[in-house]
């Protein structure tokens, strides 16, 4: 690490007692790079073990890494935490400007604990934290809240705007955190810790300078990767039709979960595709900082007011492929303009868009079955494809109406327990499902997977290789494919780079560009570290009660065939066991 | 020549030029940056790009104490670090914001017209001009 580099600086705050100080922590960015190495190292300092999510004693750590500021396309923020929803590890990555913002404030790590008194929320600018009453922002959506700090605080273009809506206020155990309007912390339930700490939201800005080995070599590097990214074919389809683009390729080899998994595939999936939303509503792209490849979509969604002629309201919703399938296929909705509606709900109280949409998939088809009546459902009648009823049910979660609707608010496997219904209870490790149904990798990919989402190790690729291939892998070739993308993924998120960026920072460029930043490390010694850094948080998982005997199996997967037939739940059970003893030997 | 800002509707907000102009000085980062690129009130209304637009008669130059921005041949300002005292009356006199300000040496810092950013731009927001 190069003398001079802030990296190294860990900013603690206190809500309770309304303080702070840094401390230099070069050994922990040294060992662990930054992001989530970083990040789950603090995490075993600062988590008392089995402590409650919502306790003042579980921490919010936010890390960034040694590229971040320096190369494009290297633009995450790592959140570590105890996830309230699941239990255990909380760990989630957004871009937006949160990740230049830490790194140029001059940090490493932020690490917030305690709760304070009154709402409040938190200034981070350079070297100074300044704690500001929120009472009169408690209450309010995530846009009003971002819309209003951004007019009090300065820094506009070089600042971060992390706040959460009114579910994380609640206690809503999925409640996702917001960056910049349009990225999240999404994933595992960060929005209600910051609720549980009465923190509304944290602003970060700085402007600094961040040192490099040598000055030619850095610009002869940045032009190389600069290049690579520009021209490579995955910049051009994120920018372009951005993820979306996978609607109608997983329709089309039947991949694509539709009402509750209850099918692979649609003949309707087309009018809800990439291309079609794109045509009809796509009103703007726009990019997280120091990446040139804008895959963020916005959508304009106009909508005449019912009580007045000619006077329309326009909302910009972003739209991702996750979003589609969670509160579009998964719920029957295939008309853009209903999830549309649905989506911009989720965005403005402030939940995970993904948990959301399998919750309420989960109690449609419970409402079907009989398990709920309409007495738990307050008269509300779910059904495929009723965007209104949703919505409506959306704001009977946040307000906890019943006991029904409190019990969707701690999301599916919670809700299950007590209505039945576990046989499509789609949740992998308590985590709702991500939209993949090609096969049996992206399913152990979740079930194993340390943050129990699509991208801890992207099983729906190894499937879709195997598809494209022709070709079966053993449940032992499954098994190291997914350790193997795990443990470089690691590497990835310790720098902290966006994984649209995966294909361009191979192990060699990686090493290339952490000699720029000062770090002397191979590419050998770098697959190795990400492996260490997955049994670093595998080890907290343990620590907090994880068990692969306990990981339960929805039985839903193996009824509906995925795009590689049907899955064999002997296939899933001896890929978790190698996984397993492979993750566990030392 | 100048830096101008061609087509601001086609800025999608990455900031590479803005690392670009910091990455001239030999560091990454953004403090040596002369231009800002900000969300209009919400990106969803998009961006504005803020660079030096080399005025012919620039305020900043008219406004300096101790001559330390002298007018350039063709628009804009040179600017003598060993002249300025660090005032920063430049800043304000500024009204589009372009003068921007270097913590480090406490002076204030200005494009030079070097061109350096433009092809950092993947979608032609920026462009060099007589």
């Amino acid at each position: 690490m190069l003398e001079g580099d802030l990296l190294k600086r860990v900013l603690y705050i206190d809500l309770t007692k309304k303080n702070f100080h840094v401390k230099e922590r070069k050994d922990l960015f040294e060992k662990w790079l930054g992001g989530v190495g970083v990040g789950i190292q603090l995490l075993f300092e600062e988590c008392p073990p089995e402590v409650d999510p919502f306790s003042p004693e579980n921490p919010i750590i936010f890390t960034v890494g040694p590229l971040n500021g320096l190369f494009p396309v290297v633009s995450k923020t790592i959140a570590t935490f105890k996830s309230p929803h699941t239990g255990n590890l909380g760990e989630s990555h957004a871009g937006g400007r949160s990740a230049i913002a830490i790194r140029m404030a001059g940090y490493g790590g932020i690490v917030i604990k305690g709760k304070s008194e009154k709402p409040v929320y938190i200034v981070i600018d350079g070297d100074m934290v300044y704690f500001r009453d929120a009472s009169a922002l408690w209450g309010m959506s995530t846009f009003a809240t971002g819309r209003i700090i951004r007019e009090n605080e300065r820094g506009a273009g070089l600042r971060t705007i992390m706040r959460i809506g009114r579910a994380g206020e609640k206690l809503i155990t999925y409640s996702s955190v917001t960056t910049e309007t349009y990225r999240h912390f999404g994933r595992l339930g960060l929005g209600a810790v910051f609720g549980s700490k009465n923190l509304k939201a944290v602003v970060v800005l700085g402007k600094r300078h961040l040192p490099v080995s040598s000055g030619r070599e850095y610009r002869i590097l940045y032009d190389r990767i600069f290049k690579m990214v520009v021209e490579s074919p995955a910049m051009r389809k994120y920018h372009e039709l951005g993820t979306p683009e996978n609607v109608s390729p997983l329709n089309k080899i039947g991949a694509l979960p539709v009402q509750n998994l209850k099918k692979s595939r649609s003949e309707e999936a087309e009018s809800i595709s990439g291309e079609r939303i794109l045509r009809d509503y796509l009103g703007r792209r726009i990019a997280c900082s120091h990446c040139p490849v804008g895959c963020i979509h916005i959508a304009a969604l106009r909508e005449p007011y019912k009580d007045e002629p000619y006077f329309y309201k326009t909302s910009m919703i972003s739209y991702d492929y996750e979003p589609i399938y969670a509160l579009g296929t998964m719920l029957g909705i295939f008309e853009p303009e209903g999830f549309l509606k649905l989506l911009d709900e989720v965005e403005r109280i402030g939940v995970d868009a993904m948990s959301t949409g399998v919750i309420l998939a989960w109690a449609t088809e419970a409402f079907e079955k009989r398990l709920i009546s309409k007495e738990d459902t307050m008269g509300l009648e779910l059904r495929w494809g009723d965007h209104e009823t949703y919505i409506l049910a959306v704001r009977n979660i946040l307000k906890g109406e019943n006991h029904f609707y409190r019990a969707l608010g701690r999301g599916v496997e919670y809700a299950s327990n007590i209505y039945g219904g576990k046989e499509f209870a789609l949740t992998m490790g308590g985590n709702e499902m991500p939209g993949y149904h090609t096969g049996p990798g992206c399913h152990i990919g979740a079930l194993v997977g340390s943050r129990h989402g699509h991208l801890d190790n992207a099983g729906y690729s190894i499937d879709q290789d195997m598809l494209k291939k022709n070709q079966k892998l053993s449940p032992e070739e499954m098994g190291e494919a997914i350790l193997k993308e795990e443990g470089w993924r690691q590497i990835l998120s310790s720098l902290v780079l966006c994984f649209f960026g995966r294909g361009i920072y191979t192990p060699e460029i990686t090493s290339e560009a952490l000699k720029i930043a000062g770090f002397d490390i191979s590419p050998d010694e770098l697959q190795k570290l990400g492996e260490s850094i997955h049994r670093e948080k595998y080890r907290f998982k343990f620590r907090e009660g994880f068990s692969f005997e306990n990981l339960r199996i929805p039985e839903r997967i193996f009824q509906t065939r995925s795009a590689l037939g049907e899955i064999s739940s002997e296939y899933i059970r001896r890929t978790i066991d190698y996984i397993k003893k492979k993750l566990t030997i030392s | 020549m100048k830096l101008s800002v061609v087509e601001t509707e086609r800025c999608i907000g990455c900031e590479l030029c803005m690392f670009a102009c910091s990455r001239r000085s030999g560091d990454g980062g953004l403090s040596k940056t002369c231009i800002s690129v900000r969300s209009v009130g919400g990106m969803e209304r998009g961006f504005v790009v803020i660079v030096c637009r080399a005025c012919e008669d620039p305020p900043c130059a008219n406004v300096c104490p101790t001559g330390a921005l002298e007018k350039r041949k063709g628009g804009g300002v040179v600017f003598r670090a060993s002249k300025c005292n660090g005032c920063p009356y430049c800043v304000s006199a500024c009204p589009i914001g372009a003068v921007f300000w270097d913590s480090e040496t406490n002076k204030p810092m200005i494009c030079v017209a070097c061109g350096y950013c433009v092809p950092y731009c993947a979608y032609g927001v920026l462009k060099m001009e007589k």
